[in-house]
């Protein structure tokens, strides 16, 4: 008797303790970033490019890539991914609906450097080189899943009534979906690509092996360009303490751009929706 | 667009012209088929994957057979390419840190189920998840490599063993801390599944919260979660650059847990930049390999959940 | 000469700032069947749950007052153990489906860690099991689980789940309004046995039920006990009008 009320008070206990564990990394490595990204913000970071050791360098080049990359990405992955979302919510009963739906689904666990070879022997192989277009398709690739359901789901969120409100009216289907569906399901549509756009901000893995990295600031697609992701692991992996200052900086800039595009989307969306 | 027709009942109504019908139906035609090319576009892709990774890993396979999946050293300038110590080291370091992800990830999903706890909290709980998930990688591996890998330092030599700090428990503890947030969520999800009924009807029979949560609730909500794990092995089994950080690059079986290694992916981040002909073929054959084993546990992981979601 | 079984004493529950009922009195006869009645929302459930003390798994809800189970204050007990002499059967039948029916007829020992011999296991069930009149139904099918079972048939098994606690009280919230008209009656008839065992407290909107199978009334509405009394007496001269108006068909 007495052994399940100890049992039961052992698991209570167990159950808070766990989860308060499960927690505490978050806040441990947070208050380790603003403690050394802070000390590291300084306007060299933002304003100076790349330089070698003992020379006073910064991330702009980085930050400059960073936003490139991922924009460029975003531009590429969404009109397919919107699309297919459209005709897996519209035609959910088609065999290709189905197909799309789990590949979308497999697509999301592919181990991010697979995804940097195969884009590697897509691109950068027949081009000769390294560039930020690469790295940008093989980005647009991870963010495939998110936007594909995101657009999905907020499509099947729709009454059905809106639908056949708009084809009573003699609306075909095309302005149908283009008219009322698509601007119904916006918010959502939204909020898949711009958490897809603050996920894949911070890959690494993906780059390495397309968008490779530069020194220089580069605003030219075709050829190689640096990213936070790069710098960061080039930086924090090298022998140097300047260069660990810079990737702290580098972090605490790249954490900030995650959090705040996720942010804006959640609530950019909830303004929206009122 | 619409004129006014006398239609053919007579009754003066609107009545489209069929040429309006027909270019209707054709927009139709052409819309719809756009919708299905990039349907398409998105469905072959894994199937892309899959064919150019075989190509180009056959001039490796065509030369070495499957011989690399056994042999034990890797050492390509002297073409010997065995890939045995970082299957089984990638294998290793993910299975390991599913087992330390459970107690804590189950904990959580406990935890929200659970009506006596406030909104608040549970909506606490929930969203300093998804922030534990938005941390990219490679900061992870960079708070790895410094503050989680002296302390490891520390700890190794106070157990006797070389103060490594980088190594397999190193990269174990990171990516346990990566995969929880994964595994928690669909353990929540799968557990709210539970209907209340079954809870109430264990209480009633005077059990208490242990033994319901442990004896019912756990047995009921049983394959999602193992879902849940299958799909978090498959999040550890690709995941690369905090691994990369803090294993060590070590190219041969880890004498020991705290000893440096290298898994898969880890291998091919280091290597990949710099090599060429064989060694890279060798290379995207390894890329394939894990590709291959990821697939199968992410499909089995989702087909559980689908069969789940249906009942 | 029939004693009382269950007394409660001034109960009044709150669901947040919201009050469900108020200064309830009852006493319960042993070994007779009480049924608790009235309209939608009067607090029939409310009150049931607060004898096995279900409230307590939720937050928010506040319950004050005393009841007492053979002169104890169950409010004095562990909740485990009032569970364990008072048991209770829900209107959805729910078997647990991860058990055979065999381990669902014994789950309150499971649960509980409870270890028994093999015989006393099997004892146990088969009483239980032809108490409620599966026993002949479902013998050869012991090890399977339940879900193949009709809805009320998976309901007796609830009962037999919960009679196999031997406890002093069952209380069984609307147990037939999810079964169709046979099944109902099996378990009208049932209950109306196991009475000479157990006693009885059932929550049900059909009057038609309680008339046949109650000894007891207690009239609910709006939170507050109108009336109670012997059956025989509420459904032939209730005293209060409103009673009457219920009992009438004048609101559901």
């Amino acid at each position: 008797m007495k052994t399940r009320k100890y049992m039961d008070k052992i698991f209570k206990a167990g159950i808070i303790t766990f989860s308060i564990l499960t927690i505490a990394p978050l806040f441990i490595i947070l208050i380790t970033l603003l403690k050394w990204g802070i000390n590291a913000l300084n306007l060299d970071l933002i304003t100076r490019i790349q330089r070698p050791v003992g020379e006073r360098g910064g991330a702009l080049n980085s930050i400059v890539g960073t936003l490139i990359i991922t924009t460029i990405a975003t531009i590429i992955a969404s009109p397919i991914s919107i699309l297919a979302g459209v005709y897996v919510a519209e035609f959910p009963d088609k065999l290709i609906s189905k197909i799309t739906a789990v590949s979308s689904r497999l697509i999301a666990g592919i181990p991010s450097i697979v995804i940097g070879i195969v884009v590697y022997l897509w691109c950068v192989k027949p081009m000769g080189g390294y560039s930020a277009l690469a790295g940008s398709i093989a980005l647009a690739i991870m963010m495939i899943p998110n936007i594909v359901t995101a657009t999905a789901e907020s499509i099947m969120m729709i009454p059905k009534d809106y639908r056949e409100a708009s084809r009573s009216l003699g609306a075909n289907f095309t302005r149908t979906t283009l008219k009322v569906i698509i601007p119904f399901a916006l918010p959502g549509i939204l909020t898949g690509l711009l958490s897809s756009f603050s996920r894949i901000a911070g890959e690494t893995a993906p780059l390495l092996f397309t968008s490779f990295g530069n020194p220089f600031l580069n605003l030219n697609i075709l050829k190689p360009m640096s990213a936070l992701p790069l710098l960061i692991y080039n930086y924090a992996t090298s022998p140097y303490r300047e260069w660990h200052q810079i990737a702290w900086g580098a972090s605490l800039i790249l954490i900030l751009i995650v959090f705040l595009v996720s942010i804006i989307s959640r609530l950019g969306v909830k303004k929206w929706k009122a | 667009m619409i004129k006014s027709f006398k239609g053919k009942t007579g009754e003066g109504g609107i009545l489209p012209p069929f040429a309006f019908l027909k270019r209707n139906k054709s927009e139709d035609f052409i819309f719809i088929q756009i919708l299905k090319a990039s349907a398409l576009l998105v469905s072959i892709v894994i199937f892309a994957f899959l064919v150019t990774l075989f190509l180009s890993s056959w001039p490796f396979v065509k030369t070495y057979g499957l011989r690399a999946l056994v042999s034990r050293v890797w050492d390509p300038i002297n073409e010997s390419y065995g890939a045995l110590p970082f299957i089984v080291t990638t294998i290793l370091v993910s299975i390991l840190a599913l087992l330390l992800s459970i107690p804590f990830s189950l904990s959580v999903a406990f935890l929200t189920k659970t009506r006596n706890l406030s909104e608040r909290v549970k909506d606490l709980l929930t969203t300093s998840l998804n922030l534990i998930a938005a941390i990219p990688s490679v900061i992870y591996g960079f708070w790895g490599l410094v503050a989680l890998a002296p302390i490891m330092r520390i700890l190794q030599l106070k157990l006797g063993y070389p103060p490594y700090g980088v190594g397999i428990m190193t990269a174990v503890l990171v990516l346990t801390i990566m995969i929880i947030p994964l595994s928690a969520s669909i353990a929540s999800e799968v557990m709210k599944l539970v209907p209340e009924e079954l809870e109430e009807a264990s209480y009633a029979l005077g059990a208490n919260t242990y033994e319901t949560n442990l004896k019912v609730i756990l047995p009921v909500a049983k394959s999602g979660i193992l879902a849940g794990f299958l799909l978090s092995l498959g999040r550890a089994l690709g995941e690369t650059m905090a691994v990369t950080m803090v294993i060590g690059n070590f190219n041969n079986f880890p004498s020991n847990l705290f000893g440096p290694g290298n898994t898969i992916a880890s291998l091919i981040a280091n290597q990949f930049n710099e090599a060429s002909g064989m060694h890279q073929s060798g290379l995207i054959f390894l890329g394939l390999v894990l590709f291959l084993i990821t697939l199968i546990f992410n499909f089995t992981g989702n087909l559980l959940i689908l069969r789940r979601v249906r009942k | 000469m029939e004693s009382i079984i269950l007394t409660v004493e001034n109960l009044n529950v709150f669901y947040g700032e919201h009050q469900v009922l108020f200064n309830i009195n009852l006493k319960v006869h042993e070994k007779k069947i009480t049924a608790i009645m009235g309209p939608s929302g009067c607090g029939k459930s409310t009150l049931l749950r607060s004898i096995n003390r279900m409230h307590e798994l939720y937050k928010d809800v506040k319950v004050e007052g005393r009841i007492y189970l053979k002169n104890e204050d169950i409010f004095q007990m562990p909740p485990e153990e009032v569970r364990s002499k008072i048991g209770m059967v829900f209107q959805k039948p729910n078997p647990f489906p991860h058990m055979s029916i065999y381990d669902n007829v014994i789950a309150g020992y499971i649960l509980r860690g409870i270890k028994l011999k093999k015989e006393e296991r099997d004892e146990i069930v088969e009483k239980n099991l032809r108490s409620v009149g599966l026993w002949e139904e479902v013998k050869d099918k012991l090890f399977k689980k339940g879900t193949f079972l009709s809805g009320g048939q998976q309901q007796r098994l609830c009962i037999a789940r919960a009679l196999a606690m031997n406890p002093d009280i069952i209380l069984l919230d609307e147990p037939t309004s999810s079964l169709d008209p046979q099944a109902t009656a099996k378990i009208e008839e049932l209950l109306v046995d196991l009475k000479e065992r157990v006693t009885i407290l059932i929550v049900t909107h059909n009057i038609g039920q309680a008339s046949r199978i109650s000894d007891y009334v207690a009239f609910l509405y709006n939170g507050v006990l109108v009336e109670f009394g012997p059956s025989t007496k509420i459904f032939t001269t209730p005293e209060n009008k409103v009673t009457e108006e219920f009992l009438s068909g004048k609101f559901g």
